[in-house]
């Protein structure tokens, strides 16, 4: 049927390096993207870069922009405490239920639990917000006030990275060769000792991939967090204290802040960048150097 | 003997330990998916109507509907995909026909959007208020809003249509090659139209991840709520919307509810359209070799 049109080869030459050109830019265009950003974000956050040393932003006194107190630690610690609870639930969950779709279910069972697992990937970090802010948080406040608080935190994104933890580790376990699980079952272990012994080693790169990219989720998080977590500038002393995020610290202040503060806000910005691009930098050799 | 019985019998009960604990795990995950969805459905099912849907929030969103955030979300978005579609399917087109995997120019252009994929919304809210909104003076606006999801998409977008692309067989190359048609003859007429199911199910998952956004919006295509007159107005996005009733309107939670519901019924017909797609592309796929 393609016949029917003239002019299907295009015998010019000309087209086909014309193609080429055009393609190679939007190519250069799309690469230059990161360059930008990357670049907006230090020119911005040049007029404190320039004028003091990153080592004030851990031994300031205080978070106190305006009085040009920049001390980041807090925000960071309530960050890493969030991230590294979400973690801590959402990696034996995470697992749990790739082995599930992998090894456990039926493929009809397994085809539907996988599906529901994408649905909720699918769920925007707002609405898990809405809810943490909504039900788990009036919850958490009967169980110890004041309800909004690292613990809420923890549960919101824990159910937002879950779903790639599951995802990436599914795919890692479906990419271990038949043969082993074969020989395997062969040798007369049991399940968990196949799984144990044998995926799990095969699929190791893969599923600590998923992992970090997780992680960089969970640190990279904003909304959600700053829904539910109280937004309280302190070393939280248990889980039931408020934190705040070095994200949602952003969305809180940049509404008004103006020259040093708002520098010190792209600081912040640029701080996660570097987090996570230094995560997701790993995650991707890992993930190249799966074979080897 | 006795040592390798006991053995075997540790086994046993460990086996079926792990056995409970996934089975747990998957009920848990479950039943808190239900929990959410029959949350949002008994908080917002009374308070979704056809006016809400159609009619300008008031009074702050308490009362009112959703309709003039619905028209902003749509312009958002429209702008978002019309920036980011040609960029990320000609970079798509490139990397998977033109250039080897090994070349310098690849190598570069997959990591920088490698690199883009994993920076957080917040901070590209960061960079679109520092730079479309100020540096280009676009102030709060659609247009600074949509070309800051652009960034933010892109990376999704030609992702799944490399993916796509490299995908089609060979044989198809070969075959074209054989006919002497012209690699843009090939590209053009026989590789994206047999691509096109994947391209469109990228396509969907941009969407879906462009209206699911907010932080990136916060500070670039703003809070106003009135129904905008042009591209350079600002506009609330749904999802910014929801945020802003829970958080900063007293007694907005029943409006809330209801757009919650609304995105998530969007982002969950998305999602599935995009899933089953995909699912009838491979199965037409493993006809055709």
């Amino acid at each position: 049927m393609i016949w029917s049109k003239r002019y299907i080869l295009f015998p010019l030459k000309l087209t086909d390096s014309l193609l080429q050109g055009i393609l190679r830019v939007g190519a250069v265009i799309s690469a230059l993207a990161m360059l930008l950003i990357s670049l907006f974000l230090i020119v911005e956050s040049w007029p404190i870069l320039g004028q003091i040393s990153p080592v004030r932003f851990f031994t300031d006194a205080s978070w106190h922009p305006l009085e040009g107190a920049y001390h980041l630690m807090p925000m960071l610690a309530g960050t890493l405490y969030a991230s590294a609870g979400a973690l801590l639930l959402a990696i034996p969950l995470g697992i749990a239920s790739a082995l599930f779709i992998v090894y456990y279910a039926s493929p009809r069972l397994a085809k539907w639990y996988k599906r529901l697992v994408e649905l909720l990937a699918g769920i925007p970090s707002v609405v898990f917000g809405f809810w943490g802010l909504t039900t788990l948080v009036p919850l958490i406040n009967q169980l110890h006030p004041p309800g909004a608080s690292l613990l809420a935190a923890i549960l919101i994104l824990t159910l937002m990275i879950l779903p790639t933890i599951t995802l990436t580790a599914y795919s890692a376990l479906m990419a271990v060769p038949v043969e082993f699980l074969l020989n395997a079952t062969a040798l007369g272990l049991s399940r968990w000792g196949m799984i144990h012994g044998v995926a799990f080693p095969a699929a190791r790169t893969g599923i600590i991939a998923g992992i970090i990219l997780a992680m960089a989720r969970a640190i990279g998080e904003t909304m959600a967090v700053l829904m539910v977590a109280g937004n309280v500038v302190q070393y939280p002393d248990g889980l039931f204290d408020p934190i705040r995020t070095l994200a949602s610290n952003i969305v809180l202040e940049m509404g008004y802040a103006m020259g040093d503060h708002r520098a010190m806000l792209f600081v912040s910005g640029l701080l996660l960048m570097l987090m996570l691009m230094m995560l997701s930098g790993m995650a991707g050799w890992l993930g190249r150097n799966r074979c080897a | 003997m006795l040592k390798i019985n006991a053995m075997r019998w540790r086994h046993f009960y460990l086996d079926r330990l792990v056995q409970v604990f996934v089975y747990l795990a998957v009920l848990t995950i479950c039943a808190v998916f239900l929990w959410i969805l029959i949350d949002l459905l008994r908080g917002g099912f009374a308070h979704l109507s056809w006016n809400f849907l159609i009619e300008s929030p008031r009074d702050a969103g308490r009362a009112g509907g959703i309709g003039s955030i619905l028209v902003s979300t749509i312009l958002i978005l429209l702008v978002a995909l019309g920036a980011a579609l040609p960029l990320a399917w000609t970079t798509a087109a490139l990397l998977a026909e033109y250039v080897s995997t090994t070349s310098k120019f690849g190598i570069v252009v997959r990591y920088s959007l490698q690199v883009l994929a994993g920076v957080p919304s917040i901070v590209f809210g960061l960079f679109g208020n520092a730079f479309f909104s100020i540096y280009l003076g676009l102030g709060f606006s659609i247009l600074s809003g949509g070309l800051t999801l652009a960034c933010m998409v892109l990376p999704i977008l030609v992702s799944t249509a490399e993916a796509g692309l490299r995908a089609v067989p060979d044989s198809y190359r070969l075959s074209a090659a054989a006919l002497g048609m012209t690699r843009a003859a090939t590209l053009i007429h026989l590789l994206l139209p047999i691509a096109a199911p994947t391209l469109a199910a990228g396509l969907l998952l941009g969407i879906g991840r462009a209206v699911a956004e907010t932080a990136a919006l916060l500070f670039t295509s703003g809070y106003v709520d009135r129904m905008p007159g042009s591209l350079l107005d600002s506009g609330r996005a749904l999802a910014l919307h929801i945020f802003d009733l829970s958080m900063n309107v007293p007694g907005g939670d029943a409006p809330a509810y209801a757009s919650a519901l609304v995105l998530v019924a969007m982002l969950l017909c998305i999602n599935i359209f995009a899933m089953k797609l995909v699912q009838n592309w491979q199965r037409r796929r493993t006809i055709l070799e």
